[in-house]
C-alpha cells in the first residue's frame, strides 16, 4: 500500500511539472508582449527592452523555464508583473474564499444529489422519479449566469434575504454555494440513480428484497455503498472544475477568490500569475484525483490501485 | 426502427423527441423562417436612448443590444450551438470511450501512459487551456468546437476508465478470458456494450455544458466572433441588460435549457432501451 | 475529522472579517470589480489607482480640484529660466511623511530618478526625457539623473535638455509623487501595497481582493483638507449589484460607472439630479486603419472610410453617453479646432473615392476590438457601416492584450477600433494625442501607433510647438498643434469617432461640485468631495 502510495505521489508531481512545462510554452507563444504592457502607451522600444531586459524575457524560454522551476523548489513562485506584489502572497490571500465556496457548493450538491437519487430510484418509473429526474434535467441544463443572476435579483435585491455580494459571514455563501450546489446536483442524482437502478436490479439485490427487506434498508444496506464510487469519483472532478470554473459565481457575486484574480491576470498577460493559478488549481485537481483513487478501493475492493 | 417506437411510447422521451426535431428543423429551415436577416441592425430596433425593443408585433422576441431581431438571431443561433453542440461534444465523447476504454481494459504501461496523460489534461484549468489555444488559433466555430472537445473529453475517458476497471474484474470477463477470447473481441462485445450508458448519459448531458462553455468561451472573446449568432453570446452581449430587458437573457436561456432537456430525455430513453443487463428485466 | 476542523476554523476566520457598516459621517464606500493594482507612484497606471495615488502623495505642482489648471504643492513657489531649460523649486517647510519624517529636495530627486530607472519597471518613465541625463540613466550608463539636483533641503533645479511645454503637468502627473527613500528600500517591490507618502490619505488597511481603507492624514499641509475621514474601498463588485447597492444607500460611490440598463432607469428617475453626474473627459474613441497595410495604404480608401461611420448610433448605443468626434483631439482640449469640419457623412461619396482608388465593389479586411462589453457591439455597428461601400470586414474580438500586441506588429492589424483601452489623456496637453500614437516614433514594433502613420513633416513641427515652453505663447502654441492635427486628419490615418462622456454615480449624502467627481486630471477627486 505504501509503495503504491509513494507512486502515486511521483506521478502526481510528474503530473504538475507537465502542466507547468506546457503552460509556460503556451503563455510564451501567446501573441502578446507583456513588456508592453506594462510599458504603457508613452514608452519608447528602448524602455520596453529595459523591461523585457529586467523580467528576463530576452533570454531563451528554455532558460526562462529552468530559472522558473528552480524558483518554484525554493517555494518563490514569483512577483506579479503588473501588482510587483508576491504571486504567492496573492494567491494565498484569495485561496481561502475559493476553497471555502468549493467546499459549500460541493456538499450542497452532494447532500441535494443523493438524496434526489435515492429518492428517485425507489420510486422508479413512478410520478415523484419523473419529477425528480426533471428537476435534475433542469439543473443541469440551466446556464451557470442566469441562475446566478436569477438569485441574485430574486433573493437579494428584490426579497432582501441575503447580502447582495461580498465576502464575510455565512449569509454571503449561501447563494454562490447555492448556485454551485444547485446545479451540480442534478448530475449527482443522475450518478446515484443510475448506481442505485444497477444494483438493485442485481441478483444479490433483488435476493435481499426477496427475503423481505424493505426498500429503504435495501438502498442503504446494500445499494447506497455501491453508489459511492461514482460519487467519489464525481468529487475528485467537481474539485478540479471548481478550481477553474467558478469565475462567472465569484464575478457575479463578487466572491474574492483566485478566479477573479486569474481572470484580471489574463487580460493583462500577467504570466506569473497566470502560471500560480494554474499550478495551484493543478494542484487541487490532482490531489483531488488523487483522494478518489485512494478511496476507490478502499469503498469497493474489485478495484485493485 | 425498435429504438424509435420504443421511444415514441414513453411520453417523457416523445416530448424530447420532439423538441429535437423542432430545434434541428428550425436550425434547417433558418433562413425560411426567420422574419429579418439574423445580421440586419435595424433603426426602429432601437430606442432612442439605444436600448433594445421588448416584444412586440414586429419584433415577436423583441430586439438584442444592436437592434437586431431576437427571434431572428435565435433560429440562427441554433445552427451554431447544435453544431458545437453535437460536433464538439460528440467527439470528445468518442476520444474519451476510447482511451478510457483501452487503459481500463489494458493497464499496463499502455494504459498508465493514457492515464497519466488523461490525469496531466484534467488537472489543467479549462478555461486558461481554451484561452491560450484560442489566443494561438484564429477564432472560429470550428476551433470553438475543437477547443471545448480537446477539454472536455477527459472527464468522460476517467469515469469510462472506473468503470472498465470494474468490469474487467467482474466473472463474465475473467471467463471470456480464459477461454481465449481475444482482446477486440471482449473490448468490443463485452466491455463496451456496458459502456453504453455511460456514453449516452455524458452524450446527452454533456450539449447542455458544452452549448454553456461555448457562450463562457464567447465571452472571452474566443467563442464564436460576432456578429454570428449563438445562444451563448446573445445572452453574453447582453449581460448588462438583464434587470431592464429580461428577454434577452431568458430566451435564449430557455432555448439552451430546452434543447439541452430534450436530449438528455431522449438519451435517457435510449439508454433504457438499448442497455443489454436492464432491458426486458423490469 | 481535520476536514472538519479545517473548515471550522476557515468560517470563523470569515465572521472576524466581516465589514463594518461604515456610513458613519465623512466615512465613504466606493465600489470597484477588480482588485486596485498597486499603489506605487512609479507602477501604478489605471484609472483606479490613478485618483488614489494622486491623493496619498504629494508633488511639487498640481491640479486645482476639478480643473486643469496647475498650481503648486509641494513646491511653494518656482521659477523658470528665460529659456525655458532651468526650472527651480521651493519646497514647502514642514511638509511630513506619513512615518514621520520631513519631505526633503533629495526625495524628489529620487523619486523621479526612481520613476525613470528601467530597473523599477514602471510605465511612466518616459514622460520625463527632456531631464538632463535620461538616456544616460534608461541606457543604463548612470545611476542617476545628472538633471536633477538638489542644491539644499528646500531648493530643487532641473535642467532640461530641450525646452518643454509640458515639463509643469508632467510635476503633476502621478509618476512624479514624492517619496520616501527609506520607505521604498525597507518595503522593496512590496512598496505598491505599503506606501508610504504626504498626500491627504493614507492606506490603512489592504485586504486583497476584498477592501482598502484609506483615514485622513492629520498632518496634511492644507488646514481642512480632505473632508473625509476615510475611504474604504470595496472590491469585487460587479457594476450591476454595486449599482443596486447604491439605490439602496449602502455605497457612496460605484466606481465602475453604470451598467447601460440601469442608466437609462437612473436617468429617468427623480433621483438623477442627486445622484449623477456627468461631464466632459481628455479622450477620443477612434478606428485606426494600418497604412502599412493594402489597401488602406491608399489615402482615398481612408477618407471614404471616414465618411461611412454613422457616429451617432454609436452614441446610441452608449446611451448617449458620448458626443459625436470630427477630430483628434476632444472638445475640452487646447488646440481642438470648432471650425474643423471633417469628414461628413456620405455615402455615396464614399463609394465614389472607393471607386477612384480601384476598389468598386469593395474589398475584405479584419476590424480588432476588446472583447468587454460595449466594444465588441460597436464593432458590429461599425461592420456594417463599412458594409454600405461594400467593405466586408470580419470583427475578430480580443483580450486587450492581444489587440494591442496585434496592433504594435507591423502588417498585422488592418483596423482596430480602440474603444476599452482606457485611454485617457494624462494630462490636458494637445502634445498627448500625438506623441507614440501617431509620430513616426510610435511606428514600430511594440509602439502604440496603430495606423503606422509617419509623417516627418509633422513630427517637424511637433517638436517645435512643445519647445514654445513660455506660458505666453499658450494661445500660439495650441494654434501650431491645431495645424498639426489638421494636417494629420487630411492624410486620415483615424476615424475619430466619439469621445466618451464621463458619468458617475453616487448617493444622495455626496456633497461637492460635480466637477470633483469627473475631474479632469485626477480622475476622480478624493481630496475635494464630501459628505453632507
Amino acid at each position: 500500500m505504501l509503495a503504491v502510495l509513494v507512486k502515486r505521489l511521483g506521478s502526481s508531481c510528474l503530473i504538475l511539472l507537465g502542466v507547468a512545462a506546457i503552460t509556460f510554452v503556451l503563455l510564451y507563444c501567446m501573441p502578446a508582449d507583456p513588456a508592453v504592457m506594462i510599458a504603457g502607451r508613452t514608452a519608447t522600444p528602448t524602455v520596453v527592452a529595459n523591461i523585457r531586459h529586467e523580467l528576463g524575457l530576452d533570454q531563451p524560454l528554455i532558460m526562462q523555464f529552468f530559472n522558473y522551476l528552480a524558483n518554484l523548489l525554493k517555494g518563490d513562485l514569483g512577483r506579479s508583473y503588473v501588482q510587483k506584489s508576491q504571486v504567492s502572497s496573492l494567491i494565498a490571500a484569495r485561496l481561502p474564499a475559493t476553497l471555502i465556496l468549493m467546499f459549500s457548493g460541493i456538499v450542497v450538491e452532494v447532500v441535494l444529489g443523493t438524496t434526489l437519487g435515492v429518492i428517485a430510484a425507489l420510486n422508479r418509473g413512478r410520478m415523484l422519479d419523473h419529477i425528480v429526474m426533471g428537476l435534475s434535467f433542469i439543473g443541469v441544463s440551466a446556464p451557470q449566469f442566469v441562475v446566478s443572476l436569477f438569485f441574485l435579483i430574486v433573493f437579494a435585491a428584490n426579497l432582501g434575504w441575503f447580502p447582495m455580494s461580498g465576502f464575510g459571514t455565512f449569509n454571503h455563501i449561501v447563494l454562490p454555494a447555492l448556485t454551485l450546489g444547485v446545479l451540480g446536483a442534478g448530475w449527482y442524482a443522475r450518478m446515484v440513480r443510475s448506481a442505485l437502478v444497477e444494483v438493485l436490479t442485481q441478483d444479490y439485490v433483488r435476493t435481499a428484497r426477496a427475503k423481505g427487506l424493505t426498500g429503504v434498508r435495501v438502498v442503504l444496506r446494500h445499494a447506497l455503498p455501491n453508489a459511492l464510487l461514482p460519487i467519489i469519483a464525481m468529487i475528485g472532478i467537481d474539485i478540479g472544475q471548481f478550481m477553474s470554473g467558478v469565475v462567472v459565481v465569484e464575478a457575479v457575486f463578487g466572491w474574492p477568490g483566485i478566479g477573479q484574480l486569474a481572470w484580471q491576470a489574463i487580460q493583462q498577460v500577467d504570466i506569473p500569475i497566470i502560471m500560480g493559478v494554474t499550478l495551484v488549481s493543478a494542484l487541487a485537481i490532482v490531489m483531488g484525483n488523487f483522494l478518489a483513487d485512494i478511496l476507490a478501493p478502499m469503498i469497493d475492493p474489485r478495484i485493485r490501485v | 426502427m425498435r429504438v424509435l417506437r420504443e421511444i415514441l411510447r414513453q411520453p417523457a422521451a416523445l416530448l424530447g423527441f420532439a423538441i429535437v426535431c423542432i430545434v434541428v428543423l428550425s436550425a434547417f429551415a433558418a433562413p425560411l423562417i426567420a422574419p429579418f436577416p439574423p445580421e440586419q441592425q435595424m433603426f426602429d430596433g432601437l430606442t432612442l436612448e439605444g436600448s433594445p425593443m421588448p416584444p412586440d408585433a414586429k419584433f415577436w422576441l423583441g430586439t438584442d443590444t444592436l437592434g437586431r431581431d431576437l427571434f431572428s438571431r435565435l433560429l440562427y443561433g441554433a445552427r451554431t450551438s447544435l453544431i458545437i453542440g453535437v460536433v464538439a461534444n460528440g467527439s470528445a465523447v468518442l476520444i474519451g470511450l476510447t482511451l478510457g476504454m483501452l487503459a481500463g481494459y489494458l493497464r499496463g504501461t499502455v494504459g498508465n501512459i493514457i492515464m497519466r496523460f488523461t490525469d496531466l489534461m484534467m488537472a489543467f484549468p479549462a478555461l486558461l487551456l481554451a484561452i491560450v489555444l484560442a489566443a494561438l488559433l484564429k477564432p472560429s466555430l470550428w476551433i470553438v468546437a475543437l477547443v471545448i472537445a480537446s477539454v472536455n473529453w477527459v472527464q468522460v475517458a476517467r469515469i469510462v476508465y472506473t468503470e472498465t476497471c470494474a468490469l474487467v474484474e467482474r466473472d463474465f470477463i475473467v471467463a471470456e478470458r480464459s477461454l481465449g477470447a481475444s482482446h477486440g473481441r471482449i473490448i468490443f462485445f463485452h466491455i463496451a456494450p456496458h459502456l453504453i450508458p455511460t456514453a449516452i448519459v455524458w452524450g446527452t448531458l454533456g450539449i447542455a455544458t458544452t452549448v454553456l462553455l461555448e457562450a463562457t468561451l464567447s465571452f472571452l472573446g474566443i467563442g464564436v466572433q460576432p456578429p454570428q449568432a449563438s445562444w451563448g453570446n446573445i445572452i453574453f452581449e447582453s449581460q448588462s441588460y438583464f434587470t431592464a430587458a429580461p428577454w434577452l437573457v431568458y430566451y435564449p436561456g430557455l432555448a439552451i435549457l430546452l434543447t439541452a432537456l430534450s436530449f438528455n430525455l431522449v438519451g435517457d430513453a435510449l439508454r433504457d432501451i438499448l442497455d443489454p443487463l436492464q432491458r426486458g428485466r423490469l | 475529522m481535520k476536514k472538519v476542523l479545517l473548515c471550522a476554523t476557515i468560517l470563523g476566520g470569515m465572521f472576524a472579517l466581516a465589514p463594518q457598516n461604515a456610513n458613519a459621517a465623512g466615512d465613504i464606500i466606493v465600489t470597484y470589480k477588480d482588485d486596485v493594482t498597486t499603489l506605487d507612484p512609479a507602477i501604478g497606471y489605471d484609472l483606479v489607482n490613478w485618483p488614489l495615488i494622486k491623493s496619498v502623495f504629494m508633488r511639487l505642482m498640481d491640479n486645482k480640484p476639478g480643473t486643469a489648471e496647475l498650481v503648486p504643492s509641494l513646491a511653494e513657489s518656482f521659477t523658470i529660466s528665460p529659456d525655458g531649460m532651468t526650472y527651480t523649486f521651493k519646497i514647502r517647510n514642514g511638509v511630513k511623511f506619513s512615518n514621520g519624517r520631513a519631505v526633503v529636495a533629495s526625495d524628489v530627486k529620487y523619486s523621479i530618478e526612481r520613476a525613470v530607472d528601467p530597473k523599477t519597471q514602471g510605465p511612466g518613465g518616459g514622460f520625463f526625457n527632456a531631464i538632463k541625463g535620461y538616456d544616460d540613466l534608461v541606457g543604463g550608463k548612470a545611476a542617476n539623473l545628472s538633471g536633477i539636483q538638489a542644491t539644499d533641503d528646500h531648493t530643487v533645479v532641473f535642467t532640461l535638455t530641450r525646452p518643454d511645454a509640458t515639463f509643469m503637468q508632467v510635476m503633476a502627473i502621478s509618476f512624479s509623487s514624492v517619496v520616501p527613500k527609506e520607505a521604498v528600500e525597507a518595503a522593496g517591490a512590496d512598496f505598491g501595497k505599503k506606501p508610504v507618502g504626504s498626500g491627504a490619505f493614507t492606506l490603512k488597511e489592504w485586504t486583497s481582493g476584498q477592501r482598502l481603507v484609506f483615514a485622513r492624514n492629520p498632518d496634511y499641509f492644507t488646514p481642512g483638507v480632505p473632508n473625509l475621514d476615510s475611504i474604504t474601498i470595496e472590491i469585487g463588485q460587479e457594476p450591476l449589484v454595486a449599482m443596486l447597492r447604491l439605490q439602496k444607500g449602502e455605497i457612496d460611490v460605484a466606481g465602475d460607472g453604470i451598467p447601460p440598463a440601469k442608466y437609462a432607469e437612473m436617468k429617468a428617475s427623480p433621483d438623477a439630479a442627486d445622484m449623477l453626474v456627468e461631464g466632459n473627459q481628455y479622450q477620443t474613441s477612434y478606428i485606426t486603419m494600418n497604412t502599412k497595410v493594402k489597401p488602406f495604404d491608399n489615402v482615398k480608401v481612408r477618407q471614404a472610410v471616414n465618411m461611412v461611420i454613422n457616429k451617432q448610433r454609436v452614441v446610441q448605443l452608449l446611451n448617449g453617453r458620448a458626443t459625436v468626434a470630427n477630430q483628434i483631439l476632444p472638445p475640452i482640449m487646447p488646440g481642438y479646432d470648432k471650425q474643423f469640419g471633417g469628414y461628413a457623412y456620405d455615402v455615396e461619396k464614399a463609394k465614389a473615392l472607393l471607386a477612384e482608388a480601384g476598389f468598386k465593389d469593395g474589398f475584405e479586411t479584419v476590424l480588432y476590438a476588446t472583447n468587454t462589453d460595449p466594444q465588441p457591439r460597436i464593432a458590429q455597428a461599425i461592420q456594417q457601416d463599412l458594409a454600405a461601400i461594400g467593405i466586408k470586414a470580419e470583427v475578430r474580438a480580443l483580450a486587450q492584450a492581444n489587440v494591442i500586441a496585434a496592433g504594435g506588429t507591423e502588417g498585422e492589424a488592418p483596423m482596430i477600433w480602440s474603444g476599452g483601452m482606457a485611454w485617457v489623456a494624462d494630462f490636458p496637453d494637445p502634445t498627448t494625442f500625438y506623441g507614440t500614437i501617431l509620430s513616426c516614433g510610435g511606428a514600430v514594433k511594440g509602439g502604440w501607433n496603430w495606423s503606422w502613420y509617419c509623417n516627418p513633416d509633422n513630427d517637424k513641427l511637433a517638436t517645435a510647438a512643445d519647445s514654445m515652453s513660455d506660458p505666453a505663447k499658450a494661445s500660439e502654441r495650441a494654434a501650431a498643434w491645431s495645424k498639426i492635427y489638421a494636417n494629420v486628419m487630411a492624410e486620415a490615418p483615424w476615424v475619430p469617432v466619439i469621445n466618451e462622456l464621463k458619468v458617475v454615480a453616487k448617493s444622495k449624502r455626496m456633497a461637492g461640485s460635480p466637477d470633483f467627481y469627473i475631474d479632469p486630471v485626477r480622475i476622480f477627486n478624493y481630496d475635494a468631495i464630501s459628505v453632507k
